[in-house]
């Protein structure tokens, strides 16, 4: 009985990390993956679980600014990191310039590869603000996108690179 | 089946966890995590080790030293890595690189290990702790190692010129390998090959020398026909795998291709 009181016990752990700017704490079951927590404890739900091993992107995220796969990172081991999904790009309800080119590009179809792409178009842009298209398709090719054939989604985050205006956040 | 993370500050600490049952080492997890997703069972505890040693890279007298957690994307920019970036860039894309480490390659079923036949073909030095095994002998024996956390690898850094290695897949810039070759020549300055080191992935479930060519080289020159009888032997030993991406035929049948563009090239 004691045993299986303390095994229940120690089978949650806390963890804090930053969440789009925001600290979060939270106890979370050992060895959830980050996906997990951020979508169902934390109730972000822009990064989506699509396939689970590491194949889809679609639950792409940036941890310290790398690029991650959510669904194969354990959320304990981003205690103290700063952690960004595409529900912290919009400021003060203004998109984000790689959201914008997207919609207006008609990069977005069902959008269900959407927020993986943002993020592993992001993480380019933060590290090569003009990036060519061989750059931008290999940032990308992690990411799996069964609607659009790809071609409005590479000229989506060539033509955010050149509107300029990308910056950091 | 309730998981558990379980974080050490040392190796040893970290080793001696290792040995209870359904324990399994984590390094970047693009494998084992994605096995746990999966439902595998058989695990019931991640152990993982924040040890400096193991996210360390030192290249002294062009010998370099890699800890088992350095990912891949951290070797791609290393700048005294640059003449290995290409079999670190060739694996996954660019999320799984900067998760994919080191340690995890070196057990990474066909036809993952992309880069450990790098690793393979530059004759590298596999660390437990204070212990080193060549690499031959780890992958051999790797299955029955378990247990024992690699800390790093040591390696002398190829001349440019000495090594190649590249990556076939139908997917470009990153599907999974067809196979991989890695190839370390030491030439004569008359461009008589003295040694060479061949390295295969996919031809085996593991990454494995190509014996037979390798001796074939030697006292050869790189042109068409010399490189003709290593070609010849290329496939001997070799029991390549069959999955979605290739059957054993279809590799057995395109390893000599490729193995002489990669000599010529
Ligand atoms: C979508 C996708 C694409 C991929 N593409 C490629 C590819 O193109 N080329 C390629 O080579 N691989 C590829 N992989 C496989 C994998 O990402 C790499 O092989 C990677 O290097 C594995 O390392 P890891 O740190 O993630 O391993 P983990 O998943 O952490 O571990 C894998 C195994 O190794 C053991 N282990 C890890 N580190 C150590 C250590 N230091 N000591 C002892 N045991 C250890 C673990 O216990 C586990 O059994 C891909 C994987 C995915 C999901
Ligand atoms: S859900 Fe993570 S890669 Fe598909
Ligand atoms: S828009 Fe539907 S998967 Fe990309």
């Amino acid at each position: 009985m004691g045993v299986a009181r303390e095994e229940k016990r120690m089978a949650k752990v806390p963890i804090q990390f930053v969440l789009n700017g925001d600290e979060k704490a939270e106890f979370v079951e050992s060895g959830s993956t980050l996906l997990k927590v951020l979508r169902e404890k934390l109730g972000d739900t822009s990064p989506k679980g699509g396939c689970h091993q590491g194949t889809c992107g679609t639950c792409s995220v940036l941890v310290d600014g790398e690029l991650r796969l959510s669904c194969l990172t354990l959320a304990e081991t981003c205690e103290g990191a700063s952690v960004t999904t595409t529900a912290g790009l919009a400021e003060g309800g203004v998109l984000h310039p790689l959201q914008r080119a997207f919609q207006e590009g008609f990069a977005t179809q069902c959008g269900f590869c959407t927020p993986g792409m943002i993020m592993a178009a992001k993480a380019l842009l933060d590290r090569v603000p003009n990036p060519t298209r061989e750059e931008v398709v290999d940032a990308i090719s992690g990411n799996i996108c069964r609607c659009t054939g790809y071609e409005p989604i590479i000229r989506a985050i060539l033509s955010a690179a050149r509107s300029n205006s990308h910056h950091a956040a | 089946m309730p998981l558990a993370l379980k974080t050490f500050a040392t190796l040893n600490d970290a080793d001696a966890a290792l040995k209870a049952a359904g324990a399994r080492y984590l390094g970047g997890g693009t494998l084992v995590v994605r096995a746990a997703n999966e439902g595998d069972v058989s695990l019931t505890t991640f152990v993982r080790s924040t040890d400096p040693a193991l996210f360390s890279i030192s290249v002294e007298g062009g010998r370099a030293t890699i800890g088992a957690s350095v990912t891949m994307s951290t070797i791609a920019r290393h700048p005294d890595l640059a003449a290995i970036a290409p079999a670190a860039r060739a694996v996954g894309g660019p999320a799984i690189r900067n998760m994919a480490t080191v340690g995890g390659n070196l057990f990474a079923p066909a036809p993952y290990g992309d880069f450990a036949v790098a690793l393979l073909a530059l004759d590298a030095e596999v660390l437990e702790g204070d212990q080193a095994t060549p690499i031959d002998a780890f992958l051999k024996a790797r299955d029955a190692a378990a247990g024992r956390i690699v800390s790093a690898v040591r390696f002398d850094v190829p001349e440019p010129k000495k090594f190649r290695f590249v990556k076939v897949a139908r997917v470009k810039p990153k599907g999974v390998s067809v196979l991989s070759i890695a190839v370390l020549l030491d030439e004569a300055s008359d461009g008589t090959i003295r040694a060479a080191r061949i390295a295969l992935g996919c031809m085996a479930n593991r990454p494995m020398r190509a014996a037979a060519a390798e001796q074939a080289l030697v006292g050869r020159q790189r042109t068409a026909e010399g490189i003709a009888p290593a070609l010849a032997v290329a496939g001997e030993g070799t029991a390549p795998i069959t999955d979605a991406i290739a059957s054993a035929w279809y590799r057995a049948e395109v390893l000599p291709v490729h193995l002489g563009r990669l000599l010529l090239s």
